[in-house]
């Protein structure tokens, strides 16, 4: 299908690969699929009901999408502790000459709803990405994490290299995989408690002393920055555009 | 000798003894020196020592001192007795093989009449030494390494004796002074320029031979009990300091030894043309003219250690017992067809 | 457990209970044998507890995270540009291909596409780092099984290719030269020359890794038939890069889902092997690595002049969105999943790495193989433990 051309070729506004593809994935998955996003020329994502995960799954190897890629899951979340060199929490950092250095930037902006891409209502939401070599095509298939159970179908005898991608979403998340014959750790030590990539477990650097660093780029006074750049410009074009 | 300095029998066996004693530690050194310093690095484009003595050559004196001053440490579980007599044992199999290498015509500590013979049965207890390593370090890498060593060099013994035994058929004699003056006095078609090196007509033995003792000086390819990149040591990986030292000293000792009976056997040993069998200048010269034999094939062997990755056991095993005796024992028959034909 | 029971078989039993748990029944007739963590065949801190039957292996279960850093939870906490230092530490010795394929992601979202120039010496720097990373491993294969040499013959090569990255980049092993929306740095003057010439001394080490190794009857009765993976095996596992490729799949990503570099603007060659042997495994990279070279040849000689960055706002705010893009690094398929809400940094990275994939069929491939044969698997499959662990 896309053998020819790369997929940047279709990217005008209705990629019609991926918009074939997706019409394709609806009608076999039927009422499995909860939401859609396709972006043109870039990805095409599906959401789809927890229980139905395995099916999915099931339905969309044999579509030939049989490379496994990888899982994971996204935690919806805000961290409560701020990520910036100079949020609150952190201790800051003294602005240089007391003049608002890009103030309007230190706010860490919420998410405004569980995932921008095909929507999600639950803080988990698990993200699988499949491949296919014969048709040259990747699709995401994503699905909420119920917020009762805290699980889902695993997926290792679908696809075997599933195995190691479930333990690690349950030792980052304490996302569980029902039929999963041994969710040990990973990559953690046994006696590690908590699930690390969850926003709400701290980032030890952050709460033990202030970030340390400086701030890493310079801003150029807005006045001189044009000049300064139409200078650049000019010697670049005097010494021949480069080599 | 004994008409020189009118010696009794005991001086002469502990001047002997003393001098034997000595070439042994000094033998390993040259070669270590020479071949795994220096022509492995420069193989590998390096340069290899160069600091320690004009060109690096007291680097092994330096190693041997680093060796000797370190802590005397052993695994809690080791068998204490076995554990420390393994590298004794095998040293002392590489000291009784040089009691019977001649380097002139009475240049030999002990002129053995059953000389091949000896040899080879005294080359063998290294196995024995061997598993006692591996078995009393009391860690699997050793054991793993130890097992696999007594499986290699039990089935390698016998191409290495049937190989010999080629020579033994031509020379009619086990003596390995014998040997050489079979050597010496023979002739190539009725010319006698040369003698008649073994290496001529027993081609095939000398290339089990070679195979033979790599395999018995547990060398690349045949390095399975010492895999460095999977037993990270094989079976002395539980020794260091001076038992290690021990364990070095009697695997390029062996080598050395191995490399003198290979120019013995097939290559004229200390005898070269022009001078006469019994000549007394010989026992000055003939260690030198030894020397030089044993270098070109000890440089064979070390050169075949860089460059060959190794089998796995199993394969190693199945050319030795499905090739190579079989090969040896054609050999002979051969040997011994044109022995009498001819 | 009291003092009185035998301490010789406490000390035992003490030295086997590890780090982390076991998934092998310490039968009493096998031997369970840890390969790693400080192994020379383990290219790094990986553990692999075999359970042993003799000398054939009836289970083995690798246990990664000695290296584990943290980089997902550490980039949450970064902005984008801080991200790439961390970022370029995952696969170690291809150096600059990590970054590329979170720029890429990056620039996705932000919607800029860097000049043609930028893209093009992207495209040169990535083969390049592809060529460093797979010569290291065409030596250090040889060594896995025995060979010494020939490794020391790749690390000689290979430093002409870290010269060549160090003099555009400043950095030989962690350049973090890619930026959001271009490059850095332009080229220095008569880099291009130089490369050339690097170029055709790496097809010399190619030569000599084939007469050496391939061509070695030993390396062939190690390595043909040694850890087979059948094609869906390898797909269901998720194997990629040149491990995917010698089981026969005919599948590179430079080719088949472009994310906008410049390998469609010359002609190369996809090579595949039909096996899926630990043999098949080293001749697909050294083929790549001939390969590869020849596409820095035709790159270099047609670099488009024009700005080496587009013009990207000094503080880059990424609007809100995710992006997933991945690229044919040399150890496989390495890719991003970025999820932005429009922050000065990223709202979650998922790293996916190649190694982590190729290493998660080891339980299934190495049941029955004896013990030499676990490095000859290992070897090929050809990991770095920073890509595992990330």
């Amino acid at each position: 299908m896309a053998d020819e051309t790369p997929d940047d070729a279709a990217d005008t506004p209705g990629d019609e690969p991926r918009e074939a593809l997706l019409a394709e994935l609806s009608e076999l998955l039927g009422d499995a699929v909860v939401e859609t996003h396709l972006q043109p020329g870039q990805n095409l994502w599906l959401r789809v009901d927890p229980a139905r995960w395995q099916d999915t799954a099931r339905v969309l190897q044999r579509a030939s999408f049989d490379y496994f890629g990888f899982l994971s899951a996204v935690d919806w979340s805000v961290a409560p502790e701020g990520r910036y060199e100079d949020t609150e929490f952190d201790g800051g950092l003294e602005p240089e000459d007391g003049s608002a250095e890009g103030s309007d930037d230190t706010e860490p902006t919420e998410p405004e709803a569980p995932s921008s891409y095909a929507g999600g209502d639950t803080r988990f939401q698990l993200l699988l990405h499949l491949h296919s070599h014969t048709r040259h095509e990747a699709v995401i298939i994503k699905a909420d994490v119920p917020e009762d159970t805290g699980a889902v179908d695993t997926l290792r005898d679908i696809f075997p290299g599933a195995d190691w991608h479930e333990r690690e979403t349950h030792e980052m998340f304490g996302i569980s995989f029902n039929g999963h014959p041994q969710l040990t750790a990973i990559y953690l030590p046994t006696e590690f408690e908590g699930h690390p990539l969850r926003k709400d477990y701290p980032l030890l650097a952050r709460t033990v002393k202030p970030w340390p660093g400086v701030v890493d780029i310079e801003e150029i006074p807005e006045h001189l920055e044009a000049e300064l750049e139409a200078q650049v410009m000019a010697e670049f074009e005097a010494s021949g555009g480069g080599e | 000798m004994n008409e020189l300095l009118a010696l009794v029998y005991w001086q002469e066996t502990a001047i002997k003894l003393g001098i034997a004693l000595a070439v042994i530690p000094t033998t390993s050194l040259i070669l270590v020196y020479l071949f795994l310093f220096k022509m492995m690095a420069f193989m590998q484009s390096r340069l290899g020592p160069n600091d320690t003595g004009p060109y690096g050559s007291l680097q092994l004196i330096a190693e041997a001192i680093k060796f000797l001053q370190k802590e005397d440490i052993h695994p809690a579980q080791a068998d204490r007795r076995v554990f420390r007599l393994a590298p004794v044992v095998v040293l002392a199999s590489t000291f009784l093989l040089y009691v019977v290498l001649p380097a002139g015509p009475d240049a030999v500590v002990e002129n053995l009449d059953t000389g091949v013979f000896y040899a080879m049965a005294v080359s063998s207890l290294s196995v024995l030494g061997i598993l006692m390593a591996g078995w009393a370090s009391a860690n699997k890498y050793a054991l793993l390494g130890g097992l696999r060593a007594a499986g290699q060099l039990i089935a390698y013994e016998l191409p290495l004796i049937l190989a010999v035994m080629g020579v033994v058929i031509q020379a009619e004699t086990l003596n390995l002074q014998g040997i050489v003056v079979a050597q010496a006095t023979g002739e190539i078609f009725g010319w006698g320029g040369i003698g008649n090196p073994f290496i001529l007509t027993q081609f095939v033995g000398l290339l089990i031979f070679m195979i033979a003792a790599q395999a018995e000086l547990t060398q690349t390819p045949f390095d399975m009990p010492v895999a460095e990149t999977e037993l990270v040591g094989g079976f002395h990986i539980e020794y260091t300091g001076f038992r290690f030292l021990l364990f070095f000293m009697a695997e390029f000792g062996t080598a050395f030894a191995f490399s003198a009976l290979a120019s013995v056997l097939f290559l004229g040993g200390w005898w070269i043309p022009g001078f006469d069998v019994d000549d007394n200048i010989l026992n000055i010269l003939g260690p030198g003219v030894m020397l030089a034999k044993i270098l070109l094939v000890a440089f064979v062997i070390f050169w075949v250690r860089f460059t060959y990755p190794r089998l796995r056991e199993d394969q190693l095993q199945k050319f030795a017992w499905k090739f190579l005796i079989p090969l040896s024992l054609v050999n002979i028959v051969a040997t011994g067809v044109f022995k009498v034909a001819f | 457990m009291t003092a009185t029971s035998d301490r010789e078989q406490m000390a035992y039993v003490a030295s086997q209970a590890a780090d982390a748990r076991v998934n092998v029944e310490l039968d009493t007739g096998d031997m369970t044998l840890n390969i790693g963590p400080q192994h020379p065949a383990t290219h790094g801190t990986l553990r692999i507890a075999c359970q042993l039957d003799g000398e054939q292996v009836i289970l083995a279960e690798p246990m990664m995270g000695y290296m584990h850093r943290g980089y997902e939870k550490l980039c949450e906490v970064r902005t984008y540009p801080q991200c790439t230092t961390l970022i370029n530490r995952i696969d170690w010795l291809g150096s600059f291909a990590n970054e590329v394929p979170f720029i890429l992601a990056a620039e996705q979202l932000m919607e800029v596409e860097a000049p043609p120039r930028a893209q093009w010496i992207r495209t040169i720097l990535f083969e390049l780092s592809r060529i460093a990373n797979l010569s290291l491993f065409l030596g250090d294969m040889g060594v896995q099984i025995g060979a010494l040499t020939p490794v020391f013959f790749a690390f000689r090569d290979r430093e002409r290719v870290l010269n060549q990255i160090e003099e555009v980049t400043g950095g030989r092993f962690h350049p973090n030269f890619d930026r959001i929306g271009g490059l850095k740095d332009d080229i220095p003057k008569g880099w291009v020359e130089e490369t050339h010439a690097v170029m055709t001394k790496m097809r010399t080490f190619c030569d000599e890794m084939e007469d050496l190794l391939v061509g070695n009857e030993i390396f062939q009765t190690r390595c043909r038939g040694v850890g087979v993976i059948p094609q869906d095996v390898a797909l269901s596992y998720g194997l990629s890069g040149a491990n995917l490729r010698a089981s026969g799949v005919d599948w590179d990503l430079r080719r088949d889902a472009n994310p906008g570099l410049a390998w469609d603007q010359v002609d190369w060659r996809v090579w595949t092997h039909p096996d899926g042997d630990s043999f098949a495994r080293y001749w697909v990279r050294l083929q790549e690595t001939r390969e590869a070279t020849h596409i820095v040849d035709k790159l270099l000689d047609g670099i488009p002049s024009g700005p080496i960055m587009a013009k990207v706002p000094r503080i880059i705010k990424i609007p809100a969105g995710e992006a997933y893009v991945s690229t044919e690094n040399p150890l496989g398929e390495m890719g991003y999943y970025i999820v932005s809400t429009g922050d000065l940094g990223p709202f979650r990275v998922k790293i996916r790495t190649p190694s982590f994939n190729n290493i998660s069929i080891v339980p299934w491939v190495m049941k029955g193989v004896y013990v030499p044969d676990v490095i000859t698997i290992l070897g090929s499959l050809y990991f770095i433990l920073g890509d595992i662990d990330r």
